[in-house]
Parts: structure tokens; sequence; C-alpha cells
């Protein structure tokens, strides 16, 4: 009872900072702005299909976090890299 | 609707819970930070730490629920080890490009130092 409370209120409070992030996205003033928001999207991202998987009671979307962990931190590495150098592989 | 996890015993419910709760207010702390931060450096701080943190307690909270179960929830680890190593390398590879593209701050320059 009390756990599917929390989970339903976790759920709630990341959608949130999903929309916060989101809305940096679309404004953010600098390229970097953009590319931290996408990091925060990620991490988020993480998050809700952590307790999606919960909630459902499934193990496959775990494997679908660990997946989006990996591809955000490589698209992370590559847009940084790409902004200070100019490339991304030299 | 959530089948395995009514049937936990409340000792492993109750820190479960609290730590859900915990993660993901932390989460939102760190998103409203990212929002509301005059420039880019000190939105950097907001994420890069709150956002992380809030990771970590789902992420714990899910690993006591999959042990209770007598899962091995390595899965959980994993994520936790990996989310904890990469999220200080991406926010300096984003302070260094923020650097490099001398994105403006608003912070004033330390006392001591001649001033432009």
């Amino acid at each position: 009872m009390i756990l599917a409370w929390a989970l339903d209120f976790a759920i709630l409070a990341i959608a949130v900072a999903v929309a916060l992030c989101l809305w940096r996205l679309l404004r953010g003033p600098e390229i970097t702005d953009r590319v931290l928001a996408l990091d925060t999207l990620y991490i988020n991202a993480v998050a809700l299909a952590v307790l999606l998987g919960l909630r459902l009671n499934t193990l496959l979307l775990f494997e679908a976090a660990l997946i989006i962990a990996m591809l955000g931190f490589v698209s992370t590495v590559a847009l940084g890299r790409y902004l200070a150098r100019g490339d991304v592989i030299e | 609707m959530s089948t395995g996890i009514e049937s936990l015993p409340l000792w492993v419910q109750v820190p479960a819970a609290m730590l859900l709760v915990v993660g993901g207010l932390f989460a939102l702390v760190g998103a409203v930070g990212m929002v509301r931060f005059g420039d880019f450096f000190m939105r950097l701080h907001a994420p890069t730490k709150a956002s992380t943190l809030g990771v970590g307690g789902v992420l714990l909270a899910s690993l006591l629920v999959s042990w209770a179960r007598g899962q091995p929830g390595l899965h959980e680890l994993l994520i936790t080890l990996f989310l904890f190593v990469t999220a200080p390398v991406s926010a300096n590879l984003m302070g260094m490009a923020a650097l490099h593209l001398r994105v403006p701050s608003h912070a004033p320059l330390p006392p001591g130092q001649p001033q432009e």
C-alpha cells in the first residue's frame, strides 16, 4: 500500500522533472544549456524506466534503463567533445 | 496494477517507500534548479548533483525490492555504478565546452583580483 503510493509519487515527481528538462531544452539560451538539459533528461529517463519496471513488475525495462544510461553518456561525451574541440574523434 | 509489490513485508516496503519519495524529490529539485538558476555555470550545479542523488535513491529502492524478492539485483547495481561514474565525467566535459565557447557568467570576480 505505502510502497504503491510512493511509487506513484516518485513517477509523478520524475515526470515533472522531465517536463522541466524539456522546457530548458527548448528554451536554453546557450548550446551548452541544451546539452545539459539532454544529460539531465536521460538521467531522469533512466529513473522513469526503473520506476515503471517496478510498477509493471517486469524485468525487461531494467535492460532498457541500462541501455539508456550507456547511450546517454556516450552522446553527452560526443556532444561535449564536439563543442570543445570541433570534432568528436581526431 | 502492481501485483508483486503489495505482498512484500512491511520492513521492506517502508524503507523502499522513503527512498522513493526522497529520490523523486531530489530529482525534482535538480530539474527546478536547472530551470531557475541564472547562468550556465550555476545551472551545471543542480542536475549533476541533485539528479544523480535522486536517481541513486530510486535505484536503491529498486535494489531493496529485488533483494526482498530473492533476486540478485544485478541490473540496479550496474546502473547505479555506471551513473555514479559517468555523471562527473559528463559534467566536466560540459564545463570545459562552456569555457571553450566563452559562455557568459554572472559570477563576480574573486576579491583581491585586479578589476578589468
